[in-house]
Parts: structure tokens; C-alpha cells; sequence
């Protein structure tokens, strides 16, 4: 029996207002991803993958389609609804990390459970950092840490409220290659270890690869779907 | 629960982190300013009216033609008040066969309430002040009365069926000056002595005056108690009423307080309004994050909110007790100034503080907030996603509703309050519509100037409406210093020219028409010029447009006494220098003997009259029916004679009873007064020095108190600057980085930034000078009624103050943005 579909997108579309007329970002777009799947959206700069992402993960909503999470579709929902759905079902990575700089290490992981009313939110937080290898820097502010460093903390804050989906937006674009190697091994061992799901944008034909499966964009149409590389 | 937790955490983790730190500091200097203006105006406008009780003798004055009931001093003494008795009276004075008449006046041991007596051992001698009335058998008479019957100290005189021993030359009584009642020469016995006299029978036209003092609020209470039973015949006087110079005096000097006050909070709201935006775009990210997390948009909201709501109480705790410690401050350097002791400072600015802080956040942070709110999560993606723009109407309503209601609260004063807002108002417009003029002007000049001023004034031009927010602080902040600063100056020393060393200090009444060109001899011969004589008519008033006066309900006690007693008419071709006309037109040569009257505006509202209406008097048995042809504004405090109903010549002038006039006496020349008193015994002098002195007195405090006053204010106009440097160190900082990454010198980044503050500064400073002025000009004319000269130093110091600050603490505050090496910054990005 397979793993039932956990996101899944039914013709979507995106087109802004723009000088010259209506833009269409994203055009027709289907998709659907099973619990356990990895899936890489790729493409060149400019081709839609983020703004995939964002109509995917609910942080905008498209044109015209539906986006399901969980079985609930997303455009019948508004902005709080979608929020709700997120809190619940959605992790995220970031290409620039996203830590508060305000917050130290710890409290950064801390956040999605507190948005919870989580009560172990401490513990469970030192948990997720001790996971990535930074208990030691669990006390220290953004800007004491590394850009490996503060992608390990993004990475234990995305996994630390056990997301349904993980969203990574170019988690190793602003990393040096063998920072990059390890943050995208630490990605995958933790997703494989607790069998989530993965919804990566890269335009890294490497990283691509360790998915299993791929949906390359061009100006905002699918062009490609199938197995990743290997 | 979760939010109030949340919010707490943050207002923790942002308080550590620095996040807060502008927002905070215009809260506390905000708070700092108006408790610190408040503690002090309320301790020394307390002691102002001290001082003006003194004119009463008393806090409250009740003045009877019949005893006044003893259960009225029962129930003062139940409230905690003292009171003493006055009994005034004319009567002749005899010493052998001399005689002269003079205002007796019975006093009761606790006499005077407030102020205190002067007595002298000799004639016009210099005088000392005294705690003590005269005892059983002796009295206190005015040097003038001496002078008349050829007494000295320790001789007797007759008053009535009692003899007296002359102890004391009396030299000044508090209540002395309360109008033009006692113009005859004073005497003082002790009120025991009444009955001994006989003089007061069934009939006699005597005042007696209860006279009460004791703490602002059972003063106030008993006022309202005696208001509401007193019987007809029975007047109430308070401070208020107690003498209009003083009224006038002690009104302007609130106005001052009240404008420096106003000042400090216009400028902490701009402060505010910089910090809530700064402090908006600094958690946009983290916003659009928690959102990406799940958080909802009411959610976001109220931890904002309730976040800022626990930031206005740590500023009012904070900044309240800056302010008490420095109002003690102040009091401890003013105590050599402040000779009387000032009541404690109340509590009353605590409340206060809490809600025009709460005030403020609502109506000048919320906009900003509920933007975030609407952050969208996307934003996390793409650093381009902004939050929709807020429907701008509906946020400045709200801010200028807030503003409007805490200006309101503080002064109470709606004239003062919609000008300075209307001023600021038209000062902001017009500064926006300056800065966009800017910003396109920059944008063409950038091409002829070097690399430096070409970057800093793309700066100003690229930045756009951010630039444009900018000019608009930085104007406004400028704009209320220099107002301050210069024509504050101007305001106070336009005030005091108003009353210049030589105003008139002794009026002369009761002139017959045959003693005018003898007197006019005398005064010439003694070095008194030839000062213009008023001719005076006493009438009353009989109907207005042919209904009884009373019908008309006049308003207030001191109206009621416009129909009840009779009034001093006078006239005159011209109208008088400080009359100001209001309605109607002055009369030409043609309306010579036409049946016209011009009335003081106190008249007009006080029974209600306009232009047209038709006055019938009773002029000494003649009936006389008149027409307002004009409505005047008298200044009251300009110490020349004046009067409610001027006529035209030609109407009275075979009516004349009386002249008066005013003199100008220096101290050497007082002691002339007794002979110009031997030569004419029926002239009545009228000295008003002393209280020419106690509005001096209140001018030199409220002067002081302003300048002080001024020192919370430019505090908060720091903080706005401050807050107008901070709104874009975040962006100037990455600016800075990826100039010096490509490879400009640390020098050309900081000439470039020098250049785009000093071009802000210039122009602030150059629209801030039109602003002040205009304010300036609105301020005088309207609420001080002085005539405003304009000050070409508020152009210099706008421009230079302008470029120099601007220019200096924007370089300075944002040097350490410069410092940061780059690759610091650019990895923080």
C-alpha cells in the first residue's frame, strides 16, 4: 500500500500586476508528494521554484488552483487558517537563515513550540540542538555563530515542531561547499531518520539529486517531472 | 495568556538586545517632561497664586453691605479654613479742627490671610512688614492723612465717639489695590474698636468682607457652598475675579508654562511616531517568520500591543521619577527666586503621564503595528514583500484625534491647543511638500558636485519619501526649538516692554473741573509732565433696548454689578492706545454729540450686547438712551486708566463731575504726593506700585519657570533627532558596507553621509525658521496679545543650528555604522 499524499497541487497558477500587463509567474503547475517522499523543485533564477514554494507551503495563495496540505485545501482558508495549517503541518529552512537576532540559539529553536503553547519547549529545543551538534552554543546570539552554525540552528528549528512537510529554500546557497555538503547531510539523515516529508528548492543539480524525485521549472512552467539523477 | 507570555519574553529578549532603546527613550524623556513640567508648573503656579491671593487678602472674599452671618465662619471653621473680618467704611478723621476722610477699616486678629501688611515709623519712611494689627485704642493711618491733619507718630485723633493714638504710619495692605473702592486714605483700628466709634448704624454705607483661606480643595468646596446660598446683596470674590491685571498676568504666564509644556509632548510624539516605525521595521522579519510558524495575524498583534503597553509603564515609572527628582532640582536652584514656600507637588501628573504615554502609542504607534500585522508570510522568501500600505487617512485621524485629546488634557485651553496644532499641522504639510521639492532638486544637482556630496545627496534623493520623513522630523524638532529658543525670548521680552519701567503707578480720581489747570501747574512745576485727563460721569444703567437690565440675566457676579452699581462713563474723541476695537467703528469729528457708546468687551458678554442694541442710563438724574457703535478689547494690564462705556465728546460734557489721570512716580519723587494731597485734600491718590511690583514678580517667575521648562524640551527635541538619525542607521549601515567593500575610503562614506545630513539640516532648518516664525506671529497676536517683531536671528540660528546639529549628531550617531568593517555587516545581511 502506498504512503498516502500529504501536499499536493491541482493546476496552479500565479500572475501579478505589472507595467506591461498581467505577469504570469507560475502557470499550470500539478504536483502531489507522498509522506516519506523528497522532492527537489529546480530551475534557473527567475523560473518560480520560491514562488512555488510559497503558494506550496501556504505563505501565499495562487491565481487560480488548489494547494492541499494534510487533505486541507489552503485557498479555501484565509491568511489566519493557512497560519493554523502551517503551525501544524509546516517546517521551514531558509537560504538566509531566518534567525531572530534578538533570540540566542536556543530560544531561536524555542519559537515554533512557544507559538504552540508547547510546555517541554526547553528541553525539547535542547534536544534538536544537541541533534545538530551545537549544545555548546545553545546560549550564543546569531551573529556569535557561523553560517553553518546558524543553518544547524535553522535546521533544529524546523525539525523541533516535527513538521508533516519540511520546506528548505536553498539550505546550502550561502554556504561554502563543505559547509554545504555537511548541512545538506544533516537535512537528509535527520528527514530519513524520522521519515518526513522534503520540499527543497535548489538550483544545485547535486543537492537535486539526493531527492527522489524532481520538478524542474522554466519561466514558470513544468518542463521536466520525474526521478532525481539517482 | 499566551500572548502576554509571549510578549513579556520579547519585551525581555528586545529590552536586552537594545531594540527598544529609541522607543523607550522618547517614552521616558516624554514622560521626564510633562511629570517634571507638571510637578513644577503645579508647585509654582500654586505659588503664583499665593502670591495673587495677596490681592484678596485671602483665597475666597465674601463682601456684604450687612454683617455677614456668623454661621458662615462656622462652617469655614468646620472645613478647616481660617478667616478674619474686614469692616470698611468712609468717615471723617478729626485731630483738633482738622479733618479729613478717610477708608476706615475694622480688622479682626487674623488679618490679612494672605501677603502681608507694611507699616512705616515715618511718613513715605521706609517701610517694614508686620504680623500684627493695631491693638485696642490705636490705629494705622496712610501717610497722606498725617500729612493733611499735621500729625505725628503717638498723637490722637477722633473717629466717631472714640479717640485713638496714631502707632504706626500705614504703608501698604494687601487688599488695598482690589479696585477703585477705597480711594480715600486708609485708616486701620482693630475691630473691637468698631462699637466704641458709633458710627455704624442702621444705614451706614459700610463693606463688610468675611475673608477665608485654607487648602485649594476646601477653598473650592466652600466657594461652591457659599455660591449657591449667599444671599442677593452678597458678593463672592476668588482669585480669579480678584483683580483683572493680575488675572491677565497670571493668565499669560500659564500660557507660557502650558506652550513649553505642549512643545515637549508634540516633540516626544514625533519621537514616538520615529521609534514605533523603527521599531516596526526592525521585528517585520520576525513577524513574517512567526507567521510562517503559525502565528495569526491577531495573535501578532497583541503581542505588539501588549509588548508597548509594558513599555509605557516602564517608561512612566522611569521617567516619572526622573521627573520628580528633577522638579525637586529645579526648585532647589530656583529657591532663592521662590521666596514663598510652595505647597508640596502633587500626584495629580502621574495619571496624567500614564495616559498620554498610553495616548501616544494608540494614536502614533498602532498605525505602524497594525501594518506589521498585516506582514505578509512571504516576506521570508522575498525581501520585497511589504505589508500593504495603511489607508493613510484613517491613521492620521487617529493620531491627530490622540494628539488633539492629550493637548486638550494638559491645558485645557482649545485656542491654544488648535493653534499650535493647526501651526504644526501646516508646518508638517508644508515641510512634506518642501522635502519631495527637495528630494527632486537633489536628484538634478548631484551631477556638479564631488563624489562625497554626489553620494550623500543621491542619498537624500534615492531614499525618497524616507528622506522626505526625515525633513519632517527633523523640521518639527527644529521648529519647536527655535520657537523656544528665539521667539520664546521675544514673547517674554515683548511681555515685559508691555509693562515698561515708567507704566503710570498712581492714578489721580475725584478732580473737580476747576482744579484741572491748577493741578495741571502743579504737576508740571514738580517734573510730572502734563498726562492726559479723563472726564468722568457715574450712571447707571436703567434698560437695555428697553428691558430692565436684570431680565437680561447678566452673566456672572462681576456682570451683575454693571447693572447694580453705577458705572464710570468717560469720553473721548480718540480711542484709547491699549483699546483694541473688536466690532463696529470709532467714532469721526461728525459724530460729535451723537447718542453712541463704546463698550469694553468684559461689558458685551457680561449682559450679552451687540452692535446696535440700545443702553438707557440715568446720568445724575437725566435720562440718556445711546446706541453701541463699537466693541473695544482693553488691555487691562497696561496700567492706564480705562473704562467699560466711552461716549463721544459733545453728549456729556456739561455732565462732567470728575477728572482722573495717572502719573508716573519714581520713588524719590513719592514724597511730593503730600504736598500735591495739602494743596488739593479733594483729589484721591491711588497708588498701584505694589502691584505693578507683584505682576513684575510674576512675569520675572514665569520667565524663569519657561526657561527651565525649556531644558525637558530640548531633551525631547534630542531624542527626535536622535529617533530621525536611527530610522535609517539599518539601511546606511549595509550602504556603508558595500561602499567601503567596493573600495571607497572610510572618509568619502562619512563626507558623503556629513553631506546628506547637512543637506537634510539646512533645509529643516530653513523650513523650521519659516514655521517658528509663523507660530511665532500666530502665538502673539492671538493668544499673548502682544504685538510680535520679527527676529532675523530665528533665520541664522534655523539655518545654522539646522545644518551644524543635523548635520553633526546625524555624522556622529552614525559613525560606528561607518566603523563596522564591512564584512560584519554584510554577513549580519
Amino acid at each position: 500500500m502506498q504512503d498516502p499524499i500529504v501536499l499536493e497541487a491541482k493546476n496552479v497558477s500565479k500572475t501579478v500586476p505589472s507595467p506591461g500587463g498581467a505577469l504570469t509567474i507560475l502557470a499550470d503547475v500539478s504536483l502531489s508528494v507522498r509522506t516519506g517522499e523528497s522532492l527537489a523543485i529546480v530551475g534557473a533564477s527567475g523560473a518560480g521554484k520560491s514562488t512555488l514554494l510559497a503558494l506550496l507551503a501556504g505563505l501565499d495563495s495562487p491565481s487560480t488552483g488548489r494547494v492541499l496540505i494534510a487533505g486541507v485545501d489552503l485557498t479555501e482558508l484565509d491568511e489566519d487558517g493557512r497560519a493554523a495549517i502551517r503551525g501544524k503541518h509546516v517546517g521551514f529552512v531558509f537560504q538566509s537563515f531566518h534567525l531572530i537576532p534578538s533570540l540566542t540559539a536556543i530560544e531561536n529553536v524555542m519559537l515554533p513550540l512557544e507559538l504552540r503553547a508547547q510546555r517541554d519547549a526547553r528541553q525539547a529545543a535542547a534536544a534538536a540542538l544537541e541533534r545538530v551538534g551545537l549544545t555548546p552554543r545553545a546560549e550564543h546570539y546569531p551573529k556569535q555563530l557561523s553560517g553553518g552554525e546558524q543553518q544547524r540552528v535553522a535546521i533544529a528549528r524546523a525539525f523541533v515542531a516535527q513538521p508533516a512537510v519540511l520546506f528548505a529554500d536553498e539550505p546550502t546557497g550561502n554556504l561554502d561547499t563543505a559547509t554545504g555538503q555537511r548541512i545538506s547531510d544533516l537535512l537528509f539523515d535527520l528527514n530519513r531518520a524520522r521519515s518526513g516529508t522534503l520540499v527543497l528548492v535548489t538550483h544545485d543539480r547535486g543537492l537535486a539529486g539526493r531527492c527522489n524525485r524532481l520538478l524542474e521549472l522554466d519561466a514558470g512552467h513544468t518542463v521536466n517531472t520525474g526521478q532525481a539523477a539517482n | 495568556m499566551q500572548a502576554l507570555r509571549f510578549a513579556l519574553r520579547n519585551l525581555w529578549r528586545d529590552l536586552k538586545s537594545g531594540e527598544l532603546s529609541v522607543l523607550l527613550l522618547a517614552l521616558i524623556v516624554a514622560v521626564l517632561s510633562l511629570t517634571a513640567v507638571g510637578f513644577f508648573t503645579s508647585r509654582v503656579s500654586q505659588g503664583v497664586r499665593a502670591q495673587a491671593a495677596e490681592v484678596l487678602a485671602a483665597d475666597l472674599r465674601l463682601e456684604s453691605p450687612t454683617p455677614v452671618p456668623q454661621s458662615y465662619f462656622d462652617d469655614a471653621a468646620r472645613r478647616g479654613l481660617l478667616s478674619a473680618r474686614v469692616l470698611t467704611f468712609p468717615t471723617a478723621i478729626f485731630s483738633g479742627d482738622l479733618s479729613q476722610l478717610a477708608a476706615l477699616n475694622a480688622v479682626t486678629a487674623n488679618y490679612p490671610l494672605r501677603g502681608r501688611m507694611r507699616i512705616a515709623d515715618a511718613p513715605f519712611g521706609t517701610a517694614r512688614t508686620t504680623d500684627k494689627i493695631p491693638g485696642r485704642g490705636e490705629t494705622w493711618i496712610d501717610a497722606r492723612i498725617i500729612a493733611q491733619l499735621k500729625l505725628t507718630l503717638g498723637s490722637m485723633l477722633r473717629i466717631g465717639a472714640a479717640s485713638f493714638r496714631v502707632t504706626q504710619v500705614l504703608d501698604y495692605r494687601p487688599d488695598q489695590g482690589t479696585g477703585f473702592v477705597n480711594l480715600a486714605p486708609a485708616a486701620l483700628i482693630n475691630y473691637d474698636d468698631i462699637a466704641a466709634t458709633q458710627l455704624i448704624q442702621p444705614g451706614s454705607r459700610a463693606t463688610y468682607a468675611a475673608l477665608f483661606a485654607g487648602p485649594t480643595a476646601a477653598v473650592t468646596d466652600f466657594r461652591e457652598t457659599l455660591s449657591k446660598s449667599k444671599a442677593p446683596g452678597e458678593r463672592l470674590r476668588d482669585i480669579e475675579e480678584s483683580s483683572r491685571q493680575l488675572n491677565s498676568a497670571i493668565d499669560r504666564a500659564g500660557r507660557f508654562l502650558n506652550l513649553a509644556s505642549l512643545a515637549s509632548v508634540l516633540l516626544a510624539a514625533v519621537a514616538v511616531v520615529m521609534g514605533a516605525r523603527r521599531y516596526a521595521s526592525r521585528h517585520i522579519d520576525a513577524v513574517a517568520l512567526m507567521k510562517c510558524m503559525g502565528a495569526a495575524q491577531q495573535f501578532v498583534l497583541a503581542i505588539s500591543v501588549i509588548e508597548l503597553t509594558l513599555l509605557a509603564l516602564i517608561a512612566v515609572a522611569i521617567g516619572t521619577a526622573l521627573g520628580f527628582i528633577a522638579q525637586s532640582g529645579l526648585v532647589w536652584l530656583l529657591r532663592s527666586l521662590i521666596p514663598s514656600e510652595l505647597p508640596a507637588a502633587s500626584s495629580a501628573p502621574l495619571p496624567i503621564a500614564l495616559v498620554t504615554v498610553l495616548a501616544m502609542l494608540i494614536g502614533f504607534a498602532l498605525p505602524p503595528l497594525l501594518q506589521l500585522k498585516s506582514t505578509p508570510p512571504a516576506r521570508v522568501l522575498r525581501k520585497t514583500v511589504t505589508a500593504p500600505p495603511l489607508r493613510y487617512g484613517v491613521s492620521y485621524i487617529l493620531a491627530l484625534a490622540a494628539l488633539f485629546a492629550i493637548l486638550w488634557s494638559l491645558v485645557r485651553d482649545t485656542e491654544l491647543v488648535l493653534s499650535v496644532l493647526a501651526g504644526v499641522l501646516g508646518v508638517g504639510v508644508v515641510l512634506t511638500l518642501a522635502g519631495f521639492a527637495l528630494v527632486r532638486l537633489t536628484t538634478r544637482l548631484r551631477g556638479g558636485v564631488g563624489v562625497a556630496w554626489r553620494y550623500g545627496l543621491a542619498n537624500v534623493s534615492r531614499r525618497g519619501s524616507g528622506s522626505v520623513v526625515q525633513i519632517v522630523a527633523f523640521g518639527l524638532g527644529l521648529m519647536v526649538l527655535l520657537l523656544l529658543a528665539v521667539v520664546r525670548g521675544d514673547l517674554l521680552a515683548d511681555w515685559r516692554r508691555s509693562l515698561p519701567a515708567n507704566v503710570p503707578n498712581n492714578f489721580l480720581v475725584n478732580i473737580r473741573p476747576e482744579q484741572r489747570a491748577a493741578l495741571q501747574e502743579f504737576l508740571q512745576s514738580h517734573g510730572f509732565g502734563s498726562p492726559e485727563m479723563f472726564p468722568m460721569v457715574r450712571a447707571r444703567i436703567t434698560a437695555i433696548n428697553g428691558e430692565s437690565p436684570q431680565s437680561l440675566k447678566p452673566r456672572g457676579d462681576v456682570a451683575r454689578g454693571y447693572v447694580e452699581r453705577e458705572q464710570n462713563l468717560t469720553w473721548s474723541a480718540n480711542i484709547m492706545d491699549d483699546n483694541q476695537l473688536v466690532a463696529g467703528s470709532w467714532w469721526t469729528a461728525a459724530d460729535a454729540g451723537k447718542p453712541l457708546v463704546s463698550i469694553s468687551s468684559e461689558y458685551a458678554e457680561g449682559l450679552h450686547l451687540k452692535l446696535g442694541d440700545k443702553l438707557s442710563f440715568d446720568v445724575a438724574g437725566e435720562p440718556l438712551t445711546v446706541t453701541v457703535a463699537s466693541i473695544r478689547k482693553i488691555r487691562w494690564d497696561s496700567f492706564r486708566p480705562n473704562f467699560f462705556l466711552v461716549f463721544p465728546p459733545g453728549l456729556l460734557d456739561g455732565a462732567a463731575g470728575t477728572y482722573m489721570t495717572s502719573l508716573f512716580l519714581t520713588d524719590l519723587q513719592r514724597p511730593s504726593l503730600v504736598d500735591l494731597v495739602r494743596q488739593f485734600p479733594t483729589i484721591s491718590v491711588f497708588d498701584v506700585d505694589a502691584i505693578l511690583k507683584q505682576i513684575r514678580g510674576i512675569m520675572d517667575r514665569a520667565s524663569l519657570a519657561v526657561q527651565y521648562v525649556f531644558l525637558f524640551t530640548l531633551a525631547a527635541g534630542i531624542v527626535v533627532l536622535l529617533a530621525a538619525v536611527q530610522s535609517t542607521r539599518d539601511e546606511r549601515r549595509y550602504e556603508s558596507a558595500m561602499l567601503r567593500t567596493l573600495g571607497a575610503s572610510r572618509g568619502t562614506v562619512l563626507q558623503g553621509v556629513a553631506a546628506e545630513f547637512s543637506a537634510l539640516g539646512f533645509l529643516s532648518g530653513t523650513l523650521a525658521a519659516f514655521g517658528a516664525t509663523g507660530v511665532g506671529w500666530l502665538l502673539a497676536r492671538r493668544l499673548f496679545s502682544l504685538e510680535y517683531t520679527l527676529d532675523p536671528w530665528v533665520w541664522v540660528s534655523g539655518l545654522v543650528c539646522g545644518t551644524i546639529l543635523v548635520g553633526l549628531s546625524g555624522t556622529l550617531a552614525t559613525r560606528s555604522v561607518v566603523n563596522t568593517p564591512p564584512i560584519v555587516t554584510l554577513r549580519d545581511e
